[in-house]
């Protein structure tokens, strides 16, 4: 008798089953979520139809917050607790929001760390929370529409988000519950929805400006593999400022006078983005503004808007320079531009890009929705969904990393545009006797001077062994992932102890400050915050076991002897036990103690891999004649 | 047995030891470890699968990053045989050598103010072009023959390029200040 078949999320039993992955487009002004399905990846609408969730949260005093159109729709009567393009704020300083905030509506307050909080009626917020909240909403979409759990999802961010914003983006996915797959630029998204690796090989430039980011990057694509050659932006450039540009001139013109309140300001932004929008299809537009004592009429036209619109424009286009530059191209030597992010319908915007490239560009994928549909695209083939001719995404850093060294000076350890995954290692020396700590303060930008670079994180150094000055061998290395986010070891040498290193990050949340906000949202949601724990750690259980059983499957006769695969089945046969029960600890020394006995099996794997990767070359060539 | 880490750029890609190398054939290969190793491949893997990853993707890089750069191939090559060209510690160099650096830099400190910065910029570019391409080809004689004297020019060489790569950049530089 044929019943529903309900088998547990995450305990898949056959590899061939189809795991249910998304691409989360995380955007400045609206944001979507995206999943392929029968081979074709398109975004997912709500239950109105709206496939857009305006990137807007309003606090409530005492219910869930509401996210979408109905707190956009809130913001201008309730501005202090309607939170917009909170991805600005990402990963920034108090002192970078007084920077690019000025017009900003909200109360900010200072944090624990040096993370903002936005003060609501229901407490005080950080943008983490505030894009885990949108976060929420998109993951609630896909599995009430696709029905299941989702195993994972492919979060996009700008290029040139630098580690801090970067972080932020992946402390929000795992507060809204997310097992992020990759951290994906969205500009290779976008490169990646064209399938233009399809074609033959050639470099394309991809332009991507969104509401409040600028992106510009640099590809060359080859069968499959996605190599990106260089990347620049302004992540504090976008659409919006179009609309403050309109608005601008709309006060100016209509004499509303800089006290204007939040709302008001709110308002007049939004009246200047539906003149932006109007723009794109007629060539004058009727303003009326009805706020404050005196109501004003007047008219905007194509040309007038161009002259607001071109200095922001220009500042995009120094960006494209030194990208063809660090790609060492010429601009005639793109085979083609691509178009992203909604800004990108200004015509003025495409007029400007065609005359700088030298060519028409490509638009004819939805800018709105292509970066979504690229990252859903790459989570499919990250979930295992397609087996072969899979594609490759080799990403780059955007921004130098480097170290303060005397007289507050940096020296670069990783230069801008270098391919992710990369590792630096570099050695230090005790400067004092029996010295048994020391701190290494990490920065990102482009600039001689510290002060004049983004602070990262400060790294502190313990458990040093004792030793005579200058005796001390210590080799720090600097790792940056898939992600581009940066992690950082350190080891004496001479003795081999590991130090230990103490994190601090410089805009980022500290652990501690995650762990409270998950406690936060469980007290909310009513949540059970040991069940999510115990359930995290069965769903790692189950991919451990997936992964080893796989692996021994195709290289255990191999690879191993038979005491060695004795002692793996084993160590899985007592993790595949406990992974039944509830004990969170037991799961997690089982899982420790498979990761143990299969450490050498997986180099030897990663080996095999290497030299299989060149003997497919060597063969190549050999029956090439070469 | 995590021979991988153990290996030199060289083995990594499975090619000898030599200044000689075909571009084309190493991004291929580069390519094809990439398609084996990176962490894109292990996204559904267990943490352990997915920090080796990494860490052999990232070594895979940075023997690319090497390989294809004469300079740095050429400095690798050199540590591999033992020599240690270092541009730090020792700043010794050969007078005449030195002598043209010295006016290459005099010039470009006032090619800024010059009515005809980008043309003089471009006649110093090819000046160092030259000057570069000429010192690999004096490398590549030297790695060819391989005998200790040969070595010994061969490090002269590399820091030589070493200079010249820096000036280079900052001719770049200068050039996109000025454009």
């Amino acid at each position: 008798m044929a019943l529903l078949q309900i088998s547990e999320p995450g305990q898949s039993t056959s590899p061939h089953e189809h795991r249910l992955a998304v691409g989360i487009d995380l955007g400045t002004t609206n944001s979507l979520v995206a999943t392929v399905r029968s081979g074709s990846a398109d975004t997912l609408p709500d239950a109105t139809g709206e496939h857009l969730l305006p990137s807007v949260v309003r606090y409530l005093t005492d219910a869930e917050p509401v996210v979408g159109r109905a707190a956009l729709e809130a913001a201008a009567s309730d501005p202090l607790n309607t939170i917009a393009s909170v991805k600005r704020l990402m990963g920034r300083g108090v002192a970078d929001i007084r920077h690019i905030g000025e017009t900003l509506p909200y109360e900010f307050v200072a944090g624990e760390s040096q993370m903002p909080r936005i003060h609501t009626v229901s407490g005080d917020r950080s943008p983490v929370e505030i894009s885990a909240e949108i976060l929420k909403v998109l993951k609630q979409r896909a599995e009430s529409t696709l029905g299941g759990e989702l195993t994972g999802a492919v979060i996009t961010v700008p290029a040139y988000f630098d580690d801090a914003q970067r972080q932020a983006t992946k402390d929000a996915a795992r507060l809204a519950g997310l097992h992020v797959f990759r951290l994906l630029n969205e500009p290779t998204a976008a490169a990646v929805a064209y399938g233009l690796d399809q074609k033959p090989e050639g470099i394309y430039a991809i332009y991507d400006l969104g509401g409040g980011t600028f992106d510009i990057s640099i590809l060359r694509l080859n069968r499959g593999v996605f190599e990106v050659m260089s990347t620049a932006g302004d992540s504090a450039l976008g659409g919006d400022d179009m609309d403050h540009a309109v608005a601008n001139w709309m006060m100016q013109e209509a004499g509303i006078s800089g006290s204007a309140g939040r709302g008001e300001l709110r308002a007049l932004a939004r009246e200047g983005r539906r003149v932006k929008e109007a723009l794109t299809d007629s060539d004058v537009v009727n303003i009326e503004l009805n706020q404050g004592d005196r109501p004003w009429r007047g008219e905007l036209n194509v040309d007038a808007f161009n002259r607001l619109v071109d200095p922001l424009i220009d500042r995009t286009l120094v960006p494209c320079k030194r990208a063809l530059r660090d790609a060492g191209i010429k601009a005639d030597e793109i085979d083609g531009v691509v178009l992203v992010g909604g800004s990108t319908r200004v015509r003025r915007v495409r007029e400007r890009v065609e005359s700088f490239f030298g060519k028409p560009p490509l638009a004819n994928i939805d800018p709105d929705r292509v970066v979504a549909i690229g990252a859903a695209l790459q989570a499919d083939v990250l979930a295992g969904n397609k087996s072969e001719d899979e594609m490759l995404l080799l990403d780059i850093t955007p921004l130098s990393l480097g170290i303060e060294i005397m007289g507050g000076m940096t020296e670069k350890i990783i230069p801008r545009n270098s391919t992710i995954p990369i590792a630096k290692a570099q050695d230090f020396t005790t400067f004092k006797d029996g010295q048994t700590a020391m701190s290494i303060h990490v920065v990102q930008g482009e600039r001689e001077m510290v002060d004049d670079c983004r602070s990262l994180a400060r790294f502190e150094l313990r458990d040093i062994p004792p030793m005579a000055a200058g005796g001390a061998r210590i080799r720090v290395t600097y790792q940056v992932d898939a992600d581009g986010l940066l992690s950082v070891n350190a080891r004496e040498q001479t003795s081999g102890v590991e130090a230990h290193v103490e994190v601090k990050p410089s805009y980022g949340l500290t652990d501690n400050e995650i762990e409270t906000m998950l406690k936060d949202s469980f007290a909310h949601a009513r949540e059970d915050m040991d069940a999510r724990n115990l359930r995290e750690q069965q769903v790692d259980a189950d991919r451990l076991i997936e992964s080893v059983t796989a692996a021994l499957a195709a290289d255990g006769e191999e690879l191993l002897d038979d005491a060695e695969r004795t002692a793996i089945l084993a160590a899985l046969a007592n993790l595949e036990a406990v992974r039944q029960g509830s004990d969170l600890q037991a799961i997690k020394q089982a899982i420790s103690a498979t990761d143990a006995v299969t450490q050498d099996f997986a180099a030897r794997r990663m080996d095999a891999g290497m030299r299989k990767a060149l003997t497919g070359h060597t063969l190549d060539e050999f029956t090439s004649g070469k | 047995m995590q021979a991988a880490f153990d290996k030199n750029y060289f083995e990594i890609f499975g090619l000898p030891e030599s200044f000689r190398l075909d571009l084309t054939d190493v991004t291929k290969r580069y390519r094809d470890l990439q398609q084996q190793l990176h962490p894109d491949r292990y996204a559904s893997a267990s943490d352990q699968d997915r920090r080796l990853s990494v860490q052999m993707a990232a070594q895979v890089n940075e023997a690319f990053q090497t390989l294809k750069d004469p300079v740095r191939r050429g400095r690798y090559l050199l540590a591999l045989k033992g020599i240690d060209t270092g541009e730090e510690s020792d700043t010794a160099m050969n007078p005449a050598f030195l002598m043209e650096q010295m006016e290459l830099r005099e010039a470009l400190e006032t090619v800024r103010d010059s009515d005809n910065a980008l043309a003089e910029l471009g006649a110093l570019e090819t000046e160092v072009i030259d000057a570069f391409d000429a010192r690999i080809i004096r490398l590549q004689t030297c790695f060819d023959s391989d005998g200790n004297e040969d070595l010994k020019v061969a490090r002269e060489t590399v820091r030589e390029l070493q200079f010249l790569q820096k000036i280079r950049g900052e001719i770049e530089q200068i050039e996109e200040e000025l454009v």
